[in-house]
């Protein structure tokens, strides 16, 4: 039976675990790493990796995130796959480096398990790290569960490489990085042939016609030009994350697009929202489904770039969403989801009422009766017609 | 769908018999989660660690809020508000449903510790079983987690001791050495059989 053949196939992975054997079957060339918490299982279990002889990788171990991004930049420079993982203060130690990475069109790989940014100190969830990262030119996917996670680093490897840009996968500290769920691996084999050999076009080791440099100087008369070329090859990415999860999906049969709509076809209020939160979304969909409303939730996998004209034709005919940041922009009006969801729906005839709030931050419980209650209060913004706040704080 | 919380002090292994519980649950066809809740992170400070268990696929990915089992690797923790090291994680009784199964690592009566827990007439299970000293015995160090696992088996049908154990072999084989499995084997068995109940 074939259920029972899934099932046999599934073991209990940590989304840690699942991200770090993912990196041993794809055996990159190269991995500087420099761990922090809540990623640095990822590292501890790739290394023991390296150290038994499972993977042919290059280890690096650096003395600072800046380094191991700076590392991973020379290594890819000069044509190696190269792969990392990490959060919070050690993603914002690398924000120079980050910049540089997608400037140079190099196809980095990079696991980013999403923590708080101090002050105050805090180790656990939120999207602080990784938003905070949004415009340094790297494409973002979001992981819903360790299943995702692991899934999401095989295709990454193949969107990178294929788009020239570096790709950062997120996911929750500790909820999804911590957490023992149900999944199923794919074996060694079948991800060698998914990921394939990797050769650059272009490398600085690569012998050419035509010799490549890297981060060289560029004046004003050039350096727009590769500006537009990096924004152009972002645009495009859109594609080939669809097309190379197509093929993920024929190959393993698990589908991802770049959003995931969750009965959201005849609903007429939405939460939109990333990562784990959204499964804790889908149980108060199920519930409030039974009591007769029509609520849905719509999760964004990919945020950079960002599907805006696939967002506007989800929630196109709905009357009230809610975006959930875990993470506040600190600007008096919401947080980075709710301000480009409400940007992508703004050419729609007829938009629904759209407002902010802020949860889960630093890893504040985000509970089914939460979800709940934001869907109340949608359903109470269609039955009156107005919004008393845009902007909240909840969870809190 | 199940629910599990576990209350202990770091290094008492709660996390890790979270896990064992999971791996065991999933090995015998079960959806499962298990996970820990970190307060501070330094030795002897409280953790909880969870676990859902169900036919279906477990969609929910907040923390445990309504568990029937509970287990308490640390009876010290018993009574206090802050029983997870956080301001929110409210005591070890918090959230449990009527019918909630308690199991306390002590040498001390289920009765006395019914009262500790002030759960005198009501409807709740409460076990209590020796887990330090049976990891003592049989592991030489202050672990009580496997000694505990082997009571759950018995206090309830979640889990066989027989499950547990071969998801222990089969999974610990590699991480350590013979003597620690037997021993931590053993100390399944004995948290098995001197489980009391009151």
């Amino acid at each position: 039976m074939a259920i029972e053949n899934a099932k046999e196939a599934q073991v209990g992975l940590t989304g840690n675990s699942a991200v770090a054997l993912a990196m041993k079957q794809v055996n990159p060339d190269v991995c500087p790493a420099y761990p922090i918490t809540p990623s640095t299982a990822i590292i501890e279990t790739f290394s023991s990796y390296v150290a038994d002889g499972e993977v042919d990788t290059e280890l690096i171990t650096v003395e600072s995130e800046h380094s191991a991004m700076s590392a991973g930049i020379g290594a890819a420079a000069a044509g190696a796959r190269v792969m990392t993982a990490t959060s919070a203060q050690g993603l914002a130690l690398m924000w120079e480096m980050l910049y540089i990475a997608s400037g140079m069109r190099l196809p980095i790989v990079m696991t980013n398990v999403n923590r708080a940014l101090a002050a105050p100190i805090n180790i656990h969830c939120d999207h602080s790290d990784s938003m905070g990262a949004r415009d340094s030119g790297w494409i973002q996917l979001y992981s819903e569960t360790v299943q995702e996670s692991y899934d999401n680093v095989l295709m990454a490897v193949r969107i990178a490489e294929k788009v020239k840009l570096p790709v950062m996968v997120c996911l929750d500290g500790f909820i999804t990085s911590h957490a023992i769920e149900n999944m199923e691996t794919i074996n060694d084999a079948d991800v060698q042939e998914f990921v394939g050999e990797y050769e650059p076009e272009t490398s600085l080791l690569k012998e050419s016609e035509l010799p490549a440099t890297y981060g060289a100087m560029s004046l004003p008369d050039s350096y727009m030009v590769f500006k537009k070329q990096q924004s152009e090859a972002m645009s495009g990415a859109k594609k080939v994350v669809e097309e190379v999860s197509a093929e993920f999906a024929q190959k393993f049969g698990r589908e991802y697009g770049l959003l995931d709509s969750y009965e959201l076809d005849d609903a007429d209020v939405a939460i939109v929202i990333f990562n784990s939160a959204t499964g804790t979304t889908r149980v108060a969909v199920d519930e409030l489904r039974k009591e007769g409303h029509k609520v849905g939730v719509l999760r964004i996998r990919l945020f950079r770039p960002l599907p805006h004209a696939e967002i506007a034709e989800a929630l196109k005919g709905l009357k009230a969403v809610a975006c959930l940041d875990r993470v506040d922009s600190f600007n008096d009006f919401g947080g980075p989801l709710f301000n480009e969801v409400r940007s992508s729906i703004y050419d729609l005839e007829e938009r629904p009422k759209v407002i902010s709030r802020i949860y889960g931050l630093g890893g504040r419980d985000y509970k089914v009766s939460d979800a709940r209650s934001v869907f109340e209060e949608l359903l109470g913004i269609v039955e009156t017609g107005t919004v008393k706040e845009i902007t909240k704080y909840i969870t809190i | 769908m199940l629910e599990v919380r576990w209350h202990g002090r770091a290094q008492q292994g709660v996390v890790t018999a979270a896990k064992v519980l999971g791996e065991t649950c999933l090995r015998s066809g079960k959806y499962v989660q298990a996970f820990p809740e970190f307060g501070p992170e330094r030795m002897g400070a409280p953790v909880k660690a969870y676990n859902r268990v169900s036919d279906e696929p477990i969609k929910m990915h907040c923390s445990v809020a309504n568990p029937k089992y509970v287990l308490i690797a640390d009876p010290t923790l018993i009574g206090m508000s802050l029983a997870g090291g956080m301001e929110t994680s409210g005591g070890v009784t918090e959230g449990t449903p009527e019918d909630a199964v308690f199991i306390v690592n002590t040498p001390k009566s289920p009765a006395e510790m019914r009262t500790a827990l002030e759960l005198d007439g009501k409807s709740a299970k409460v076990f209590t079983v020796d887990a330090s000293q049976i990891s003592i015995d049989k592991i030489g160090r202050h672990i009580p987690n496997t000694p505990m696992l082997g009571a759950l088996a018995k206090a309830t049908d979640m889990v066989t001791l027989e499950d547990l154990i071969d998801d222990f072999k089969v999974n610990y084989a590699k991480k350590y050495s013979e003597a620690v499995i037997n021993g931590n084997v053993e100390a399944m068995k004995s948290g098995y059989e001197s489980i009391s109940e009151g």
